[in-house]
């Protein structure tokens, strides 16, 4: 693998698979994500791009321990998380690793003030509740929140903006290693976004925090990540630093997105017949022109996945 | 010059609610000519979704307060309500925001199809549904679409027939209220792309396509609307809008957009501090003075709709200030 | 003053507003009414005789006499205490039991425990309830309020434990449970403070639809003559005046006006349920 040795790593996802199984007696199944290998490394910020069904929220939901592999490891630090089961291991490893998701008004109990998401932090972590006014307000000015415009009130007195910012102001609190930012700006508006993504960036690069940005956006992951990974039908499907990806995309399905984002400096090419059904053509025409390669370097820190077996 | 199938002159249309009004559309002022796309932009909560239902469905607490509306030459605000439905999915017709939703999950896409045409007084015969398969045809969708249940489809392909049979009367004025919002990146080009190949076939005269993503309305809108807060800010020309624009709000807005090719360490980019200001009971003044760097006593009033060019017009009391900045 | 806390609470002000809400409530409260106060209007004693049989109502016997001579007025309040009692009682029970089990296997779903917790949720649900009361009732000789809540309850419960349960589920799945699992809260905690607490307006509704089920089945039994066997209860009148011919011998009163009472009542929760969801739900209230 052409990513970062795992020595230098904070987090390895080695051959990673989730099944769901539904219907009577479970015999339905459908495969989420497969065979999913990255790294991340300390204090950088790895993007994870997909659309709908290609796993991506699946993969944040496993490294969160939401919901437990099939097969499969995760390891933070040395440590297979799969090992973690009793209520101090969870809590231990919860204070180290951290999410926000998507929709910010969902995330909140609307039955209680927005205090309350600092209050569990507090009593779950131990942490000193002598001094949790005084941090709290300081997180909060971090994000550029006034506290006293925000504490005490209810989620649906405040906006989106608002909202992700508490969210972001809480793993603030905690000394987090590996934040999961589960499209955590695609409920807001454009003008709201380039804030909280650049307060991301900030926090990355002043704490060593690293981030797993999963979006479908191309291009708000371009602004912000050092490392890209593309997911395609639960599939790893190109991998590696972000300006080389984005300039020398190599899998069919990459090359699309490029192709299909809005972009106020380009204009589609209407001439060419364009239809989403044709990816799943040139895929798998791409994976039969090049059976049994796999992964494969294309070049240094870039790795494509050449056929699915 | 085509003629306008749509003007718009001073329109208000408020909700009125148990503490008192809010403005959602507050003094919109546009037209859409023949063979135009106009696209309509904005944020969340600003009016474009309640301009849409201004335009074709007001409910309570939606109230029509006052402007003038015409469509196709007649006004359709005191239109009596009967002779407004006959025009109703013929001559304009809307795709509501979560049309995608609209969908039963237990009746299969004919019979879907048959349901909605007949709250239109259309039978859904023989005849009509070789024209429905003939429409599929062209967004690339095949008959057998016709048996399946709309769990076996995509969202892609869900809008696709959306489209397909809002349009089937070959409409003068469409209304597409965020049809590409919910989609993935491939469906969003070609529904969007779609649009624009039905308005340039004459199977729909002109269309405002409602979305709060710029950079789509770059690619198929001819002219540009941008409203805040319930106001029209400025409209005009796609390429003026995008390259030149003379707002405040609608040059922020286009800063913040990040582009493939930039990142945060070669260019920083910069949102707009604060938010959108409560529309309800709402006084005098423009409405995002203060979040503008350009903000003064005179933004108290609320500005008046000026010309930059024949097609251009703006409202910002130093639009002119802001040109210079842009251009210096 | 009023006025300005009812706009702040937007919800409270749509649940009392609703007029189905204030007709159901002022009717049902009318009956409670009558069960509290009832007793004391009345001379008479409802097991004495009071007066001449067979009259109708008049301004001495507001409902009219039984073919024994009873006052029906009385009959009808102190059948009203008995009934309401058992229905109150057996809906809290069956409201509660099925809440607790719903709970847990909804929080609990997909696991081997949820199994298990429904395998006997559906065997309560498929035992025919009248026959099981009809055969537990039998076999007791002695009947209290308490004994025929129970038994009324036992039934009444798997649907509340599944319609819970599914309320869990989907509750479940909400991002705020995630975020609280992912702030290491314990289970117990999540449940009462991001399931339970979400959940109150959905189980309000759902003990008042127990409320209603529970006293229908107690009246059922009552009117099979299975009910306490102490005292006097509304079925127990009806099933009096329908053994002897009330109606054949032109009593309706002895009859129908205890029904009425229930049906009244029935209805008038019913109304406040329905209203109620509208209040709750802000996509059917009224323009």
């Amino acid at each position: 693998m052409s990513v970062p040795s795992s020595n230098d790593s904070i987090l390895s996802v080695r051959g990673l698979t989730k099944v769901f199984y539904s219907g009577v007696f479970r015999r339905q199944a459908t495969v989420a994500v497969k065979d999913v290998w990255f790294e991340m490394k300390p204090g950088t910020i790895l993007s994870l791009i997909g659309e709908s069904g290609s796993g991506k929220t699946t993969i944040g939901k496993l490294i969160l321990k939401l919901i437990q592999p099939t097969s499969g490891q995760i390891i933070y630090k040395g440590t297979d998380i799969a090992h973690l089961k009793n209520k101090e291991q969870l809590r231990d490893y919860y204070r180290k690793v951290q999410g926000v998701f998507q929709d910010p008004f969902a995330t909140f109990n609307p039955l209680y003030r927005v205090d309350r998401i600092f209050n569990m932090v507090y009593s779950s972590f131990g942490l000193d509740q002598g001094k949790k006014d005084e941090q709290v307000r300081e997180v909060l000015e971090s994000v550029n929140l006034d506290p006293d415009r925000t504490l005490g009130k209810f989620p649906h007195q405040l906006s989106g903006g608002q909202l992700q910012r508490l969210l972001i102001a809480r793993t603030l609190l905690m000394d987090v290693d590996i934040l999961i930012a589960d499209e955590l700006i695609s409920m807001l508006d454009a003008s709201t976004r380039i804030g909280i993504l650049n307060l991301l960036v900030d926090i990355c690069k002043s704490r060593g925090m690293s981030i797993l940005f999963i979006t479908h956006d191309l291009n708000l992951g371009y602004y912000i990540s050092d490392y890209t990974l593309i997911m395609y039908k639960g599939r790893l499907v190109e991998k590696g630093d972000t300006k080389k990806i984005y300039e020398n995309p190599v899998h069919p399905y990459t090359k699309m997105l490029f192709e299909s984002v809005p972009d106020i400096h380009r204009k589609w090419d209407r001439s060419e017949e364009f239809l989403p059904e044709h990816v799943v053509q040139e895929v798998r025409e791409f994976y039969a022109a090049n059976e049994g390669r796999g992964f494969e370097d294309v070049e240094e820190e870039h790795t494509v996945l050449f056929s699915d077996r | 010059m085509s003629e306008n199938i749509l003007e718009v002159k001073n329109l208000r249309a408020y909700y009125k609610v148990l503490k008192g009004e809010v403005k959602a559309v507050d003094d919109l002022t546009f037209n859409v000519r023949k063979g135009e796309i106009l696209g309509v932009a904005g944020e969340s909560g600003c009016g474009k979704s309640t301009l849409a239902n201004t335009l074709i469905s007001r409910k309570p607490p939606l109230h029509y307060i006052s402007g003038e509306v015409r469509l196709l030459g007649k006004d359709i605000m005191h239109m009596p309500s009967e002779q407004f439905r006959k025009m109703r999915f013929r001559n304009i017709s809307l795709i509501p925001q979560y049309a995608l939703d609209a969908f039963s999950p237990t009746r299969r896409i004919k019979q879907f199809i048959s349901d909605l045409v007949r709250d239109h007084g259309i039978k859904a015969d023989q005849k009509f549904m070789a024209k429905v398969v003939d429409r599929l045809r062209l967004v690339n969708l095949d008959e057998s679409v016709l048996d399946r249940y709309s769990i076996e489809l995509s969202g892609g392909m869900k809008q696709r027939i959306i489209l397909t049979i809002s349009t089937i009367l070959d409409p003068e004025f469409l209304i597409a209220d965020e049809i590409t919002s919910a989609l993935d990146v491939s469906s969003q080009r070609y529904v969007a792309t779609m649009l624009a190949n039905f308005r340039d076939e004459g199977i729909i005269g002109s269309a405002m396509f409602i979305t709060h993503d710029l950079s789509i309305l770059y690619q198929i809108a001819d002219k540009i609307l941008i409203m805040y807060a319930g106001n029209l800010v400025e409209i005009g020309p796609t390429d003026e809008i995008i390259k030149n624009p003379r707002h405040p709000y609608t040059r922020a807005l286009i800063a913040s957009l990040p582009q493939v090719g930039i990142q945060y360490k070669d260019h920083r980019l910069e949102g707009i501090e604060g938010t959108p200001p409560a529309l309800l009971n709402i006084g005098e003044g423009c409405r995002f003075r203060f979040r503008c760097p350009y903000m003064s006593a005179k933004c108290e009033g609320s500005p008046a709709l000026e010309n930059v060019s024949l097609d251009h017009q703006v409202s910002c009391w130093y639009w002119k200030e802001v040109e210079s900045d842009v251009s210096a | 003053m009023i006025a300005s806390f009812l706009k702040e609470h937007e919800n409270l002000y749509y649940a009392l507003t609703n007029k189905k809400v204030i007709v159901g409530l002022v009717l049902f409260l009318s009956i409670v009414l009558l069960a509290l106060v009832g007793p004391m209007l009345t001379p008479y004693d409802y097991e004495g005789y009071a007066g001449m049989p067979y009259d109708p109502p008049s301004p001495n016997h507001w409902f009219g006499t039984t073919i024994m001579g009873r006052d029906v007025f009385t009959l009808t309040v102190y059948g009203l205490r008995s009934t309401l009692l058992v229905g109150f009682i057996a809906g809290t029970i069956a409201t509660v039991v099925g809440c607790i089990i719903g709970f847990l296997a909804g929080y609990y779903g997909g696991s081997w425990f949820d199994e298990i917790l429904m395998m006997i949720t559906n065997i309560f649900v498929v035992i025919p309830q009248l026959a099981l009361l009809i055969i537990i009732s039998a076999f007791l000789k002695v009947r209290g309020i308490i004994v025929m809540s129970v038994i009324v309850s036992a039934t009444a419960w798997p649907w509340t434990a599944r319609a819970v349960r599914s309320q869990t589920l989907s509750l479940k799945n909400q991002e705020y449970v995630s975020l609280s699992r992912i702030s290491a809260l314990s289970v117990a905690r999540i449940l009462r403070e991001d399931i339970a607490s979400n959940m109150f307006s959905y189980v309000f509704m759902v003990f008042i639809l127990q409320f209603n089920g529970t006293m229908l089945s107690t009246v059922q039994l009552e009117f099979l003559g299975l009910g306490p066997t102490r005292g006097v209860s509304l079925g127990l009148v009806m099933q009096d005046a329908v053994n002897w011919n009330a109606i054949q011998l032109g009593m309706w009163w002895w009859a129908i006006i205890p029904g009425l009472i229930i049906t009244v009542m029935i209805t008038s929760l019913y109304l406040v349920n329905t209203g109620l969801d509208a209040a709750f739900n802000p996509r059917l209230r009224e323009a």
